[in-house]
């Protein structure tokens, strides 16, 4: 997902016969689906993992600017731009609301920032994949957007207070995302047979990417197993991708386009569409940097953060000359 | 050199709020930067008609071991709510 195999840095799910009198209580009241405060006792652990998962989702929202921004200046169509940079620029505020999140665990903004610059902490895999036309911008607001959706929606509900709170105002902001992704494939699929082929030429480069968002199956993992006690994930990644793909199968085929996976097929028994396997050697190879923009996407945030630390330090030396102006004079 | 924004708190009045209501936090120079941050991050769809921007350093808050204290004398003293006080049917208007 955004967030993608999050490490808990345990390697059993805690029982509570191993908990201190604190922790026990701190588990109880997430059974009771009270949330978890900032300034409230909560283990480091904890503390950890969220900050570790809020951050790689605020890094994804950032990074995910970067394909995005490859086409704000050959958008088709003045409306299309607007609407372009109108989702990027929600884009750089879910970012903002996450890291805010985060840094409500006592980890500082420049930290973060500094981590991601350093390839400590990851970003979504499926930002390291390139946009090659105006097609790929309507197959990403559909299907990127609508898995980050999915991913989205039951964090809404998840036990960390700040996280919960960013999830709901993100949630509201993303269905714009993804219907005007989905509008851009009408539109080419109701085009030429040129702009259709491109459409069905951008599933057929983003379906699998898409699909591996959600991360491997994570029935065995501690990891998922002890994120889920503690409320910070509600479902598992199976689940949430079978959902996943039983909702993008259909739209799809309003379209006209067809899902690039010869063994997909709809199982009338269980309800659900049955897809062929994923080739996870390619996610891992992406997750270790050997995706094709891996390098250009930091090397490009790197700059945007460089080039803008002059305005930080003079916009700070500013407020401070005007605070002291100000003592002075009321002195 | 660190040069991170000092962190502000937001609070949105929404059309038909009655009241300014926390939405979020953002960083920011100084005040002026910090109201624009926060139209910018915070009311982009017609969620508020006013904005307050308060530095987080200046918050007071309660601290979470101290609900007890702070809370509990409430619940012993129901007289304070109007259902307290039963009213014969024949009474209206009040
Ligand atoms: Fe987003
Ligand atoms: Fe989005």
């Amino acid at each position: 997902m955004y967030a993608q195999m999050v490490d808990t840095g345990l390697n059993k799910v805690v029982d509570a016969s191993q908990m201190s009198p604190q922790e026990q209580a701190f588990q109880a009241r997430i059974d009771a689906d009270v949330k978890v405060e900032p300034r409230d006792w909560m283990p480091e652990a904890y503390r950890r993992t969220l900050v570790r998962q809020i951050q790689q989702h605020a890094h994804s929202e950032v990074v995910g600017q970067l394909p995005e921004g490859n086409w704000v200046t050959r958008a088709p169509t003045l409306k299309r731009k607007a609407i372009l940079m109108a989702k990027i620029q929600d884009e750089a505020g879910h970012g903002l609301y996450l890291y805010s999140a985060a840094e409500t665990l006592g980890v500082s903004r420049d930290d973060l920032i500094d981590d991601l610059h350093a390839g400590k902490v990851k970003y979504s895999s499926i930002f390291n994949y390139p946009t090659l036309n105006w097609a790929d911008i309507g197959a990403i607001g559909w299907l990127v957007d609508g898995a980050a959706i999915m991913n989205q929606i039951p964090l809404c509900r998840c036990s960390y207070g700040p996280y919960a709170r960013a999830m709901v105002r993100i949630c509201k902001e993303e269905s714009f995302h993804q219907r005007q992704g989905f509008d851009i494939m009408m539109a080419m699929c109701r085009g030429s047979a040129d702009q259709k082929a491109m459409a069905q030429d951008a599933l057929d480069r983003w379906w699998w990417p898409s699909l591996m968002m959600f991360g491997p199956s994570d029935a065995e993992s501690v990891h998922s197993a002890q994120s889920m006690r503690w409320k910070i994930k509600l479902l598992s990644n199976d689940e949430l991708r079978q959902r996943f793909v039983d909702q993008t199968v259909p739209q799809a085929e309003y379209l006209g386009l067809r899902v690039p996976d010869p063994a997909l097929r709809w199982n009338a028994q269980s309800g659900h569409y049955e897809t062929g396997p994923i080739d996870w050697a390619e996610f891992q190879a992406v997750l270790r940097g050997h995706g094709p923009c891996n390098r250009d996407r930091i090397r490009v945030r790197k700059e945007a953060w460089d080039d803008g630390q002059w305005v930080r330090e003079a916009a700070m030396a500013h407020a401070r000359k005007r605070a002291e102006r100000e003592s002075r004079a009321a002195a | 050199m660190t040069s991170e924004w000092p962190l502000w708190e937001v609070f949105i009045r929404s059309q038909h709020g009655l009241a300014h209501k926390h939405a979020g936090s953002l960083h920011a120079s100084d005040a002026e930067m910090a109201m624009k941050n926060a139209r910018d991050v915070y009311t982009r769809r017609n969620e508020g008609v006013s904005i307050w921007v308060v530095k987080s350093a200046d918050v007071v808050a309660s601290a979470p071991g101290d609900r007890e204290a702070l809370f509990d004398p409430a619940n012993d003293k129901v007289y304070r709510h109007p259902t307290f006080f039963p009213m014969p049917d024949e009474v209206k208007h009040i």
